[in-house]
């Protein structure tokens, strides 16, 4: 058992002592003693370390890791550097609080200026803030950003990661604003659909590049649509899709944000994750959450700052329009360090092994009998297949240390990174045959 | 600390200057000068209504946002936009960065002549 | 120091990934980037070198005492990050099938049950990521429970003028009206206060116990029984749980649903802002509302982000109540407040606290007086600090005292540490009056003296530019 209470019962009673104070109960004078929890707490005894470091790793046992995983629907596998797993648990990165104090966290601050930069160039778009909790919470802060007293109504297309819409829906719900689901037409999102629901009473309409389903979206398409009504574009994009796709900037959109998690995090049962955020300079101070700022001290040496402070809501309070306070700061330093690692061109590979190998891989399954593409178009690496027995398919591919696509009504959802090698898909693909035989 | 002695003020150490039927609104020197270093300047759109005693933008210094309150009930006729980009001329020259101008207006609060807010700064 | 694209070198790279083993295929026509990004090309070298540079201008708890108030900057335990680097937590999809993650639904089970415990509350979700987070879900419980009984009349949450900035923007991001009410002298709940707005458009009351200025509400009971019999609910706000665990509840106190910040109170490590977890617990007529997943087959109307939460921020924390356990975690709670008292003990003479009386795990120090006398304010302080190497406490905060200092030392700081602050406090308050101009100027052993905020503001660079 330990507390990590430094101090020897002998310092503690001198302590005690020297506050005048006799019993540790006196330091709980204030508590009325009808409140005051007149048992021990049932918890189990405290432990050593030796004995949690056991216990842990029996419930991590009872985990089953897959050597290979074929699943992403928001949470994508894919290869980590061992350099990026190291630094992110340096004590000193790992341990620090929030970059208040500017003259002992340059080293923080910086690596977040950094970071920020990053987003921007992939996003194409100017400015990005510090992080937010993860893609889902971006996307439902991006709707909020964009309402104005007038403009109350958010769209969201069909096609959006289910949990996205919830998300955004529960923040909606918060402010008692209306979220509008744009129905999709053959795993698109239905643009004469959206030109129904669009109206000056509409402040954004969100879509997710590429969708759900792993198809890419009409997305300069999408924002002309959007504009034309005066309302704002919010594109949610994969950022590994971004190092060869078209920009959001590039579509017209005036928010970028997405899901950060393949930038170095491991799927780890669904967080920590990363949220990011970028937008124009015209509605960089409607951005919520920490921003960093290049700016010089008294001395003219070149400083980083938390910036814009008047924003948030240790500032505005009730004003402010997101209460954030903690962000993902250590995901933000570790996508910035995966993106270093990787470089551009590591990027764009990453991307286009993903891309490649998940086009292998559906043409393969798709040649089967009883195995269909359910919605046709350009994808990135994921994709929807009508096929029969999904749980059997589940099953023997478990068996094989396989995590198969997710199970969806009438098929599954499959997803393929740069770490799944040919042989292995070639193994997926006999195995599905076995089954479907 | 100087006071115009052209102008009408607020309690709230807002000015008021009636030009051509329009409302000319901006905050007192003594307003700068206790809102420190200002940043940004949240402003109102033309067209919106605004309230006498009721805060019609804000204005941010690094660690703080106050209300701009506004001494009359109209119609924003005007917006100083120059202010989104330099929001220091404030600071500088409080008397001459009008924030915004105001038509229609039905209502007014009691507003103090320069004597008379000198003597009401003098107290706070 | 350089940024890292200035160390950026044309066709430098790391080598990670293997040839290509399948046909390659082209991005449609139109769907392509024009121009790729501008990340930045360097060797492992390269990398290893500027994130160790920069992660020796970082002030980490590993490196001195961290008297926060309000963040409970506790060690972190490195056994904990051992735990959360397990491949049995990392390396497991959150979609992967239930028979699969048995083992991370039993760390979420039973961390919740001890939670439960140690916070008096019958049912937990762990999804929200951060305390505000937290609050943002726990009071959207309040807000589904008044919908549930079509009581749409109820508009106000009430904050005391002490709470953290979060309460009041969560209130606001909920659809509440925000009624502050004043806090009596001791930061405590003015009773009078309290009864003039409460009433049947009340929803709710936003509170920490103890308050933000370290002090324990003994009104509490009388507190959350007024809000109760007007048909408010009560939020606890579990910032400052760590002086209180296995001593009194917030379930106890009348609270109906609250939220702890797993990376203060639980001691998972910050991170530099996050991640945290922002656990939030509730009685069990709330158990209906709490979120839900949709890909996860939870039961549930909300949903504040994707997934579970936080998962490997649990693990550390369950992780830390193992090693803890019955006796360690109300230990490491009367420890807390021990310090605190202990260091507000030795300073006093010099710094003159807020309230002098027995605090809880954290104190305020009032440089008001001193700041008329001398010229030396709290942040002149704070910054002076920083040159003995340590991290400066929260500075003016909460905003009923003026020129505050809130320090937090937390239980796992020695005697030691304790006594070689006081002795800091006490060097400078006698500085400040020898040579107040040295105090203005500090720091002055940092990598950068005070940074230029305004011109951050009025000119916001947040991106490199490139030549």
């Amino acid at each position: 058992m330990g507390s990590y209470v430094p101090s020897t019962e002998e310092q503690r009673r001198e302590m005690l002592q020297a506050i005048g104070l006799s019993d540790y109960r006196d330091l709980y004078c204030d508590v009325p003693e009808s409140m005051i929890l007149n048992r021990p707490l049932d918890l189990e005894e405290g432990k050593s370390e030796m004995e949690v470091r056991n216990a842990m790793a029996a419930l991590a046992a009872k985990n089953t890791v897959f050597k290979t995983v074929l699943r992403g629907a928001g949470a994508y596998d894919h290869y980590i550097p061992s350099i990026v797993k190291y630094i992110p648990a340096k004590e000193e990165f790992l341990t620090a609080y929030t970059p208040y104090q500017a003259e002992i966290s340059q080293g923080v601050l910086q690596s977040i200026f950094e970071y920020q930069t990053m987003i921007a160039e992939l996003t194409g778009m100017d400015a990005s803030n510090a992080s937010v909790y993860d893609g889902a919470t971006a996307a439902a802060e991006a709707a909020a950003m964009c309402r104005d007293r007038k403009r109350r109504v958010s769209l969201i297309s069909a096609t959006t990661h289910p949990d996205v819409i919830n998300t955004v829906r529960t923040y909606c719900y918060g402010t008692n604003d209306e979220l509008k689901v744009v129905p999709m037409k053959d795993g698109k999102t239905d643009k004469e659909a959206l030109k129904a629901l669009l109206n000056d009473g509409v402040a954004s309409f969100y879509v997710q590049q590429p969708n759900f389903f792993g198809l890419f979206e009409d997305a300069d398409e999408l924002g002309e649509i959007v504009h034309a009504a005066g309302a704002m574009f919010v594109m949610g994009c994969n950022p590994i899709a971004l190092a060869i796709m078209k920009t959001p900037r590039d579509c017209g959109a005036d928010v970028a944000v997405g899901e950060g998690q393949p930038l170095g995090m491991p799927i780890g049962f669904g967080g920590p994750y990363l949220g990011f955020m970028a937008t124009t300079m015209k509605h960089i101070r409607k951005l919520p959450g920490r921003i960093v700022g290049e700016t010089t001290d008294h001395d003219g040496n070149k400083a980083y700052v938390l910036s814009l402070q008047a924003r948030e809501q240790h500032i505005r309070r009730e004003k402010a329009s997101s209460n954030i306070c903690s962000n993902e700061a250590l995901c933000a330093l570790t996508a910035g360090l995966y993106m270093a690692t990787m470089g551009p061109d590591g990027m764009a590979e990453v991307a286009k092994q993903s891309m490649a190998k998940a086009h292998y891989l559906e043409k393969a399954l798709c040649a089967l009998p009883g195995v269909k593409v359910r919605y046709d178009g350009a994808f990135f690496h994921e994709f929807l297949l009508d096929m029969p027995k999904t749980a059997e398919i589940e099953k023997a591919l478990m068996d094989k240390g396989i995590l198969s696509g997710l199970p969806v009504e009438g098929g599954m959802l499959w997803c393929v990174t740069e770490k799944v090698s040919k042989e292995t898909l070639d193994e997926v693909v006999s195995v599905v045959k076995e089954v479907l035989a | 600390m100087t006071i115009n002695p052209d102008l009408k003020y607020s309690r709230d150490h807002e000015w008021v200057k009636e030009e051509d039927g329009l409302f000319v609104i901006g905050i007192s020197d003594f307003a700068q000068d206790a809102l420190g270093d200002l940043v940004f300047v949240n402003l109102p759109e033309v067209g919106d209504a605004v309230t006498a005693g009721e805060a019609f933008g804000d204005v941010e210094s690094v660690k703080a946002v106050s209300d701009l309150l506004c001494p009359v009930t109209g119609t924003v006729a005007e917006i100083n936009e120059e202010l989104l980009d330099a929001p220091e001329k404030l600071n500088e020259d409080p008397y001459g960065a009008w924030i915004i101008k105001v038509e229609n207006v039905t209502a007014s609060e009691d507003l103090l002549d320069a004597a008379a807010y000198e003597a009401f700064c003098a107290e706070a | 120091m350089k940024l890292i694209f200035e160390k950026s070198v044309k066709g430098r790279k790391c080598d990670i990934l293997p040839k290509l083993d399948v046909e390659p295929v082209a991005l449609p026509e139109g769907l392509s980037r024009e121009v790729a990004p501008r990340l930045p090309e360097m060797s492992e070298t390269d990398v290893s070198r500027h994130y160790t540079e920069l992660n020796k201008q970082v002030h980490g708890v590993n490196c001195g005492f961290y008297p926060l108030g309000s963040c409970t900057m506790k060690y972190n335990p490195r056994i904990d990050e051992e735990a959360a680097a397990m491949e049995g937590f990392t390396g497991v999809h959150p979609l992967a099938p239930k028979s699969t993650v048995r083992g991370s639904l039993e760390v979420l089970d039973t961390l919740r049950e001890d939670l439960c415990e140690i916070t008096g509350m019958d049912g937990m979700t762990f999804q929200p990521a951060a305390g505000a987070h937290g609050e943002f879900t726990g009071v959207l419980l309040i807000k589904q429970y008044h919908d549930s009984k079509n009581d749409a009349k109820r508009t106000k949450i009430i904050v005391p003028d002490s709470a953290h900035g979060t309460n009041p923007a969560t209130a606001a991001m909920c659809g509440y009206q925000v009624v502050n009410i004043p806090s009596a002298p001791d930061g405590c709940v003015d009773l009078e206060e309290l009864k003039k707005v409460l009433g049947d458009d009340t929803a709710g009351l936003m509170l920490t116990n103890p308050n933000t200025v370290g002090i324990f509400d003994e009104n509490i009971l009388e507190i959350t029984k007024l809000v109760h019999e007007a048909g408010g609910l009560c939020y606890y706000d579990g910032a400052n749980l760590n002086a209180i665990m296995g001593v009194v509840r917030p379930g106890d106190m009348g609270f109906d649903c609250v939220h702890l910040n797993l990376h203060k109170t639980f001691a998972t490590p910050h991170g530099g802002g996050g991640p945290g977890a922002g656990a939030v617990g509730c009685k069990e007529f709330l158990k209906p509302f709490l979120p839900h997943s949709a890909m996860m087959e939870m039961p549930g109307r909300i949903q504040v982000r994707a997934f579970m939460g936080n998962f490997l921020v649990c693990v550390r924390a369950l992780a830390y109540v193992m090693t803890l356990g019955r006796e360690g975690i109300p230990e490491a709670s009367t420890n807390a407040v021990l310090n605190a008292n202990y260091l507000m003990h030795k300073i006093k003479g010099t710094f003159t606290p807020a309230f002098d009386r027995i605090c809880m795990h954290e104190f305020v120090l009032d440089l008001s007086g001193y700041e008329k006398e001398t010229g030396v304010s709290a942040l002149d302080v704070a910054k002076s600090l920083i040159d003995y190497g340590m991290h400066p406490p929260t500075m003016y905060f909460p905003l009923i005292v003026h020129e505050a200092l809130m320090l937090e030392p937390t239980e796992t700081e020695s005697i030691e540490t304790l006594d070689w602050a006081a002795d800091v406090f006490r060097k400078l308050y006698e500085l400040g009056k020898t040579d107040p101009e040295f105090m203005h100027n500090a720091p002055h052993h940092t990598p950068i003296g005070r940074p230029d905020e305004v011109k951050a503001a009025r000119n916001p660079i947040v991106r490199y530019t490139f030549a």
